[in-house]
């Protein structure tokens, strides 16, 4: 695993040998436990931990609400409310579920920044990014479609709005809106392939978990130094790592059962906090709710999709280069797209010859604004789009783009990174040796 | 640079909150105290008796509360009706069975399993859910700070809604669709209570909906206060059942589950800080 040197598995028992001999199960199991994993990784790591609980406790709920949800347009609310009402315990299964996505999503973005900080994007580990960013995105889509099951107001007129991007797109938008929806407007067709989709890409996820893992396995974790372990050999190796079996498992552990009481503590006490109230509204065609918008963990992305209306030069400017085919809706929907794409690119457009922020004093900086950029556009996301909000929003945006197609390239030129460690060992020792011998380089333990 | 930016952002900040006062309609919700707010906040049954009553009395008979079983009035953590007086209460309303009547359907009284019928108004809303559909004021600025800090929610709104009603302001015809109401924000506004910029002079709207309590319009058996702020907070109470019937048992599930993980937390901190002791004992003992 990783090919950092380390122990076999060596089936002892006959029962062992019998199993190992027709399928290697047990030794996948053993080096996927046992792989050797850089002993300075700090708290950021055990979002992982976190997120595989969570699609397990997603998908274990999800399980059961499925067995009382009847996906009918006229019945689907008021399944919804059976559920919460004559269910056994419906209604703690249901809001388990219903927040459970706000964990997923607190917990991926946590993830995501770690990466994105920590230069975990960077060669080797471009495949684990590129994978880990096909499960944000169906986790994106997931997230969506079982929004609208309940079939609240929000849920319906939330629909009609993010399949409408996909209408913007020139020529074949309306054709492909028709055949998502299976109508021209949402309803029954939809609902119903919602549904199906709905409890089909959590298992498309699972699917793809298991490749981020094997891909992460392949390369070994990155950690806080961004230094890889040493190969050279199995003593050296041990020096830097310590099995992900009980060091890491019991951290991890800890770390989700600490998530997991601030999160109990939400469901048990506030559990439509993070939602929004119009869903306890059935859908109505006939009323629009005064604002749309979307859960919480869409809002920065939903903020970027809004920022480029067509009072900004950019948008005129493609308008009048394309003949009009990239009008502002369009403009908005590529941003939208793009903003994520751009983060899938982040292997190749980070020029610099060191992986972590840490040994980068510039960097740092700018990491810290786009993640300050992040939370204000969630917030311009959540306004109404007048005012000063869509203003926001397109700063936001810019500094978006701008963090990772300028600055990012730029970054690796100009900037003067700092020396890591030599060694993972060294950092270890430095961070948890006396306070005597540890030098300026060392990490701090609010890292 | 950085103080360059931070500056920007403290000006964009104090510009954002300066248009949202200007935006002006918002409405003012009173914080009202519910006994079932904050973690360990459960029903005040003697209250929801007495918001059943008024619905009874005076809600139902234009709205409905269709998602409401009459045996649910006897269940726990509600407004607990003895069974008899639960029985008692559903053979006292009619409900509509399309089974009666060779299938035409007919009217009989209500047995337990049944639910509320809906409303005879079709433009008044179903109201056993209204308590968590109108939570929707996540201010200030969309933070969601009040609802957090103050327990602001959906009860908070029905009982400053009810409690809403005043006088017309004079600017408005005498002949304008609807009653005044401070508080309700998305009904009909006459143009003459508008200023030169269109924006609105008064708070709240015109609702359609006539005021629907007045000083001693109950007669409590407790004799229990029957005025208007009174009433229109045991009613909010009482719809906020309606709305979370499990609340008490989810709130008590919390904190079960909450004191389970900090004692787990606890466990796994401290066998977590054992296991990685001798390791990091041999870094500090390197140095």
């Amino acid at each position: 695993m990783g090919g950092i040197p380390h122990d076999h598995y060596e089936p002892k028992s006959g029962i062992e040998k019998w199993v190992d001999g027709r399928l290697p199960v047990i030794g996948l199991l053993y080096n996927t436990l046992m792989i050797p994993t850089p002993k300075n990784l700090n708290w950021m790591w055990i979002w992982g931990i976190v997120l595989t609980f969570t699609l397990a406790l997603q998908i274990a709920t999800g399980v059961v609400l499925v067995m009382h949800y009847t996906p009918h347009v006229d019945l689907a609310f008021a399944s919804v409310e059976h559920i919460m009402r004559n269910v056994n315990g419906g209604h703690m299964i249901r809001y388990f579920h219903m927040n459970g996505a706000s964990l997923f999503f607190v917990a991926v973005y946590a993830h995501m920044f770690r990466g994105l900080y920590y230069g975990s994007y960077k060669a080797p580990r471009e495949i684990t990014w590129i994978i880990g960013m096909l499960i944000f995105l169906m986790m994106m889509g997931t997230g969506f479609l079982g929004y609208v099951l309940p079939w609240g107001q929000m849920s319906f007129h939330g629909t009609a709005v993010i399949t409408g991007l996909f209408g913007a797109i020139p020529f074949i938008g309306e054709s492909i809106q028709t055949w998502l929806l299976g109508a021209s407007a949402v309803g029954q067709p939809a609902l119903n392939r919602f549904f199906s989709l709905h409890y089909l890409l959590p298992f498309v996820i699972a699917g793809l978990v298991i490749v981020h893992i094997w891909a992460f396995h392949t390369t070994g974790n990155n950690n806080p130094t961004g230094v890889e372990v040493r190969r050279g050999s199995k003593e050296e190796a041990e020096k830097d790592t310590l099995p992900f079996w009980p060091y890491f498992v019991i951290k991890d552990l800890f770390a989700l059962a600490v998530i997991l009481a601030v999160f109990v503590a939400i469901v048990g006490f506030m559990p439509n906090f993070l939602g929004h109230p119009d869903n306890y509204i059935e859908a109505n065609a006939l009323v629009t709710p005064a604002h749309i918008v979307p859960e919480w963990y869409f809002l920065p992305f939903y903020a970027i999709l809004r920022a480029f209306d067509n009072t900004v030069w950019v948008v005129m400017f493609a308008d009048w280069i394309s003949f009009g085919i990239i009008d502002a809706k369009f403009f908005g929907v590529l941003a939208m797209f793009g903003a994520i794409a751009v983060m899938a690119l982040v292997p190749w457009l980070d020029t610099s010859s060191v992986r972590s922020g840490r040994y980068r004093p510039m960097f740092k900086w700018w990491f810290a604004i786009l993640c300050v950029d992040f939370i204000v556009l969630m917030w311009a996301g959540a306004m109404p789009a007048e005012g000063i909000y869509p203003i926001i929003a397109l700063i936001g945006a810019t500094y978006w783009f701008a963090y990772f197609l300028v600055i990012l390239p730029l970054l690796g030129v100009i900037e003067k990174p700092t020396t890591p460690p030599a060694t993972i060992e060294d950092d270890f020792n430095a961070h948890y040796g006396s306070k005597a011998a540890t030098d300026s380089s060392a990490a701090s333990p609010a890292e | 640079m950085f103080r360059k930016l931070t500056l920007t952002a403290a000006t964009i900040l104090g510009l954002a909150s300066g248009s949202a006062y200007a935006a002006g309609s918002e409405v003012h919700v009173e914080d009202f105290d519910f006994s079932f707010e904050g973690a360990f906040g459960s029903y005040d049954t003697n209250q929801l008796q007495r918001g059943l009553q008024i619905y009874t009395e005076i809600c139902s008979s234009c709205h409905g509360l269709k998602y409401v079983s009459f045996r649910n009035l006897h269940d726990e953590g509600g407004p607990s009706l003895p069974e008899d007086q639960m029985r008692a209460y559903a053979d006292s309303i009619e409900v509509f069975d399309p089974a009666l009547f060779d299938g035409d359907g007919d009217y009989r009284p209500a047995t337990p399993a049944d639910r509320f019928p809906e409303g005879g108004d079709p433009n008044a809303p179903d109201l056993s859910l209204m308590a968590k559909a109108r939570a929707g004021f996540h201010g200030p600025y969309g933070t969601g700070i009040n609802q957090l800090m103050r327990g602001m929610g959906g009860p908070e709104y029905i009982a400053s809604l009810l409690d809403g009603y005043h006088e017309a302001p004079s600017c408005a015809p005498e002949d304008f669709d609807g009653h005044y109401n401070t508080v309700f924000a998305s009904g009909g506004y006459p143009d003459e209570c508008k200023d030169d910029h269109g924006a609105h002079m008064y708070p709240g709207s015109w609702i359609s909906m006539a005021p629907p309590l007045y000083d001693d319009a109950i007669e409590f058996a407790d004799g229990h206060a029957a005025d208007v702020e009174h009433m229109s907070q045991d009613v909010a109470a009482f719809l906020m059942w309606t709305a979370e019937p499990k609340m008490n048992a989810r709130k008590q599930a919390g904190l079960t589950g909450v004191i389970f993980l900090v004692v787990l937390s606890v466990l796994l901190y401290l066998t977590n800080k054992r296991l990685w002791a001798p390791h990091k004992k041999a870094a500090k003992n390197r140095d």
